[in-house]
Order: structure tokens, then sequence, then C-alpha cells
């Protein structure tokens, strides 16, 4: 305790950081190095000073319908889709349910086995049903988003502290006030500790269903270069691909930071 | 004197899914006038906190009738205050917009709402934490805070459910002292179920003890105790010893019995 109370909280920011950027350094400058001498053939897992430049290619080519950047438009416009018509399912259901037991109990078999489906291989049965367009990449993206959101909210309504519910009402709330004062809010901070996981659901939902079948979007970039043989490409697509989640799940952060306000901060 | 509360031949069954029905109070008959301080005082588990959900309508009566008001009580009532033993506040909004639900659920002007508020925040001493979340108060300022979101609505009556329990003792009889001092002032009924027989006779006109559940009304003494008064200091007078020593009398039976009845039960 002395030791770590002895050094500078800043210091040991500046030693942390260090330490995840040389990890991160080796991680690469192996991957390139043993790619170099051989060890890893280029043909299967290209090497950083190929994907690099392929990147900065991509990203050089400018906003036409082809580009880069229309992929990355579609895949975040099917991800931001899935994940809002999931989340407006998953309360509106998972409310009706907590609050209507024999609702619940008569669907809880169905929604159980539909829970137990991967759902990654209802991607093909969507293509199928709603073509290579958009509404299959929304679709799939809904059957993950749905089920998180729906059982966050669904525990969150049936376990929502009686005293609460009881003061509001003694207080003069009626049914409309404690629905909207004291069910939702409670679902409501539920869904926002479950944001990042069903945002990053929708984002795999998409990637995955445009990978399978799709004219336009990241997913089909991959899967492009894929079918001929271009590892370095993949591996193009993939690191765009993290890029992108990593930057959507440090948005949510911010958001779920401020929606949490109110909770203690160990309960965060 | 019109009575405030009356509850005449009143009994609860609970009937929870899947479990034995139990009779949690039974052949109640209580009346509370306009005004008074009532303390109700039990061994745990005798159904105390059953009544106040009977007369404030959040329960159902199994048989007997509950009056509150002048009217029978047939729903939930919003004629009463309610201060629960459990933290009530919404976590998710400010001390401030707390306090403010009664007056918004009735649909108060919303400056007359903000300055009733102001002013209701600030008598409790929480003038500078309006803009708080309740996790960020200490148990006590919680409490004033709860208070303040039942008085800003001026109930006449007042039903409090152990509300000084979870607190430290000095900050207890702070707030009791407040309390006092508030009740005085106002003039309001008070219900107030505590298992602590110091501080029913410390607070109350007239204590009613009850028995081990199934609760029954065993004895009830009025305390003849003057106004204002200090409830630590009223501890000291040879009169509120006398009345403890016989109250304490009626409930050590009581308690024991309830002590065996948890040990048979689990």
């Amino acid at each position: 305790m002395v030791a770590t109370t002895a050094v500078p909280l800043t210091r040991r920011m500046w030693f942390i950081r260090s330490l995840q950027v040389i990890v991160i350094a080796g991680f690469i400058g192996l991957w390139e190095g043993l790619g170099q001498l051989g060890i890893l053939d280029k043909f299967f897992y290209s090497r950083p000073s190929l994907i690099v430049p392929r990147i900065a290619g991509w990203l050089g080519e400018g906003f036409t319908p082809t580009s880069i950047y229309r992929d990355i438009e579609v895949t975040l416009i099917e991800t931001v889709l899935g994940f809002v018509i999931g989340t407006l399912s998953g309360v509106a259901i998972g409310y009706a349910f907590a609050r209507n037991r024999v609702l619940g109990q008569a669907f809880d078999p169905l929604l159980s086995m539909f829970n137990a489906i991967p759902r990654l291989v209802l991607a093909p049965v969507f293509i199928l049903a709603f073509g290579i367009d958009l509404a299959s990449k929304v679709a799939l993206g809904v059957t993950l988003v749905f089920f998180i959101v729906f059982f966050a909210t669904f525990t969150a309504v049936r376990d929502v502290d009686q005293t609460l519910v009881d003061n509001v009402r003694v207080l003069g709330a009626r049914r409309r006030d404690v629905t909207f004062q004291v069910l939702l809010p409670a679902a409501f901070s539920a869904i926002v500790a479950s944001l990042r996981t069903s945002a990053g659901f929708a984002f795999a939902g998409a990637v995955v269903a445009e990978y399978i079948g799709s004219s336009v979007g990241v997913g089909r970039r991959i899967a492009n270069s894929e079918a001929f043989f271009d590892s370095t490409g993949v591996f193009g697509g993939i690191v765009v691909i993290a890029a992108l989640a990593l930057a959507l799940d440090a948005f949510l952060q911010v958001v779920e930071g401020w929606f949490s306000r109110w909770k203690p901060r160990r309960e965060r | 004197m019109t009575d405030a509360i009356a509850l005449d031949g009143v009994s609860k069954t609970y009937r929870p899914p899947r479990k034995k029905p139990y009779l949690a109070v039974t052949d109640i008959d209580l009346s509370v006038q306009a005004g008074r301080f009532v303390a109700v005082v039990g061994p745990s588990g005798c159904g105390k906190s059953t009544l106040l959900s009977l007369v404030s309508g959040l329960l159902p009566a199994s048989s007997g009738t509950v009056t509150l008001n002048g009217t029978p009580v047939q729903e939930v009532r919003t004629d009463v205050g309610f201060i629960f033993q459990r933290d009530a506040l919404l976590p998710w909004k400010t001390v401030t917009e707390n306090v403010a639900l009664s007056l918004e659920f009735r649909g108060v002007p919303r400056m007359a709402v903000r300055q009733r508020v102001g002013e209701w925040v600030t008598r409790v001493g929480l003038a500078k934490f309006g803009d708080n979340y309740p996790h960020e108060l200490s148990g006590g300022m919680r409490k004033r805070a709860q208070l303040a979101q039942v008085m800003v609505g001026d109930p006449a009556v007042l039903l409090m459910d152990e509300p000084f329990s979870a607190l430290d003792v000095q900050t207890r009889n702070l707030m009791e002292n407040e309390l006092l001092n508030a009740w005085g002032a106002a003039g309001k009924t008070v219900l107030f179920i505590t298992h602590d027989l110091e501080e029913a006779i410390a607070l109350s006109d007239e204590i009613v003890v009850m028995t081990a559940g199934p609760g029954r009304i065993k004895a009830r003494y009025p305390v003849d105790l003057p106004r204002p008064r200090n409830v630590t200091e009223v501890r000291f007078d040879p009169r509120f010893v006398a009345l403890y020593e016989r109250a304490w009398a009626d409930l050590r039976d009581e308690v024991t019995r309830s002590y065996e009845q948890s040990l048979t039960r689990s």
C-alpha cells in the first residue's frame, strides 16, 4: 500500500500507459517479424506493413459509392436501426410481461426456446426472407438486441422495490405516474447498464449478415477480399471493424455515465 | 373531538401464493383523535406495520372497517402522509425532484411547486443538498428528505413505520426532537409504529401495546408527560420511568412469546 501511494498517481498512470503501448507494439512487431522471416505465411496471415497501406488506400479513395466510407455508413445505419428497434420492442414486451403475469407465463417457453437458438444461424433465414439489402441485417440485429433488453426490462420491472411503488401511490400517483415515474425509470437504468452489450450485438449482427449476403457494408468488404484469397483485405476489414467497435463503445461509455449520474459509483 | 383514524373489529389475513395463509392482526379496535400522537409498540412480527398498510389503503382489511378522516378506506388514500421504514425516495431523482412528487401528481402549478418544495427542503435542513441524489446523502438526511416529501402535501394524518430504526442513536434523538417540534407546530394526527418502548413513550400522547402475532391490542396507556418535551431528557422523568415499568411488564411477555414463535417457525 505504501508503495502505491508513494508513487504519484499521474506517474503511475503513465507507467501503465507505456506498458500498454509496449504490449501492443510488441504484438504488431512480432506479427511483422514472423511474417518477414517467413514463419507466418503472408498468404494466410498477411502483415501489418501490408495492411496499413491497404487501409490508407481505402481511406484515400474519397466518398464514392464503392468506397470504405459508404461501407461504414451502411453498417452503422444497420447497427443503429437494429439497436433502436430491438430496444423499443424489448422494452415494450418486457414491460408488458412483467406487469401481466399470465401473459408472461404463457410466452415463457416460446421465448426461452428462441433465446436458446444461437441467433447467428438465423442470418441465412433472414437473408432469404428479407433479401440482401438493409432489412435482413437489421432483422438479425433486432433478434440479438431484443432478448438482452427484454430480459433486462422484465427483471427490472418485476423486481422493482415495492416500497417505492407504495410510497408514490400514497403521494398521489395514478397508474400512469407509477409507470412513468417508477417502473420505466427502473427499467431504463437496467437498459442503460446493458447498453454497451446490446449495441455491440447490433453491430455484430449487421457485420455477420453482411458477410453472409449483401452488396455493401464492411462485412461485405471482408467477404469480397476472402473470395479473392486477399488476406490483406480481410485483415484490413477486421481492423476497420475493430476501430468502429472501439469508437462505438467509447461513445456509449460516455452515454452510460451521463444516465448513471444518480447511481453510487461502485454500482455503475 | 372527531376520530382521524378508526379501526373497528379489523383483522388481516395474508394469502401469499403457494404458501399457507396467515393471520397478521385480528380484533383490532383502535381510534386516534385528530391532533393526537399515538405510538403502537409491539414485538417484531406482531403485525404493527400491517396496521399502517390498512389505514393507508395499501392493503385491504380482511374483515372489519377502517375509517380515515371520516370516510371508509376502500382504496389507496392520498390524504395521509406515510413515512416508510425503508428508503422510499426515488434514487434517480434529486432531493428537490423527490419532494416535488406529490404536488406534481396533484397538478399544482409549477411556480407554486417550486416555492413550497424550496420551503420544505430548507425547513428540513437540506437547502444545500436540493440537487443531490439520495445515495449522496447520509441516512439521517435521507429521512429528512422523506419527511419533506410527505409534509409538502400537508397531510392531516401522518403514518410512520419505525422511521428512525435505521439511524444511529444520536441522529435518532435529533430527528425525534425535530419531529416533535414539527408536530407541535402543525397539530397533525400521528400514528407511529415502533418496537422501541422508550421511543414510544418519549414521543406520544398514548401508547398501544400489541401482542405477539397474530397481533391484538393488549393494553393502552395514556402518556401523562408535559410538552414540549426533549426526548433525551424526558427519559429521566419519574413518571416516564413508572410508565415504562408498567408497559414493559406487558411487552416483555409478548417479546418472549414472539421469540419462541420465531424459533418454532424456522
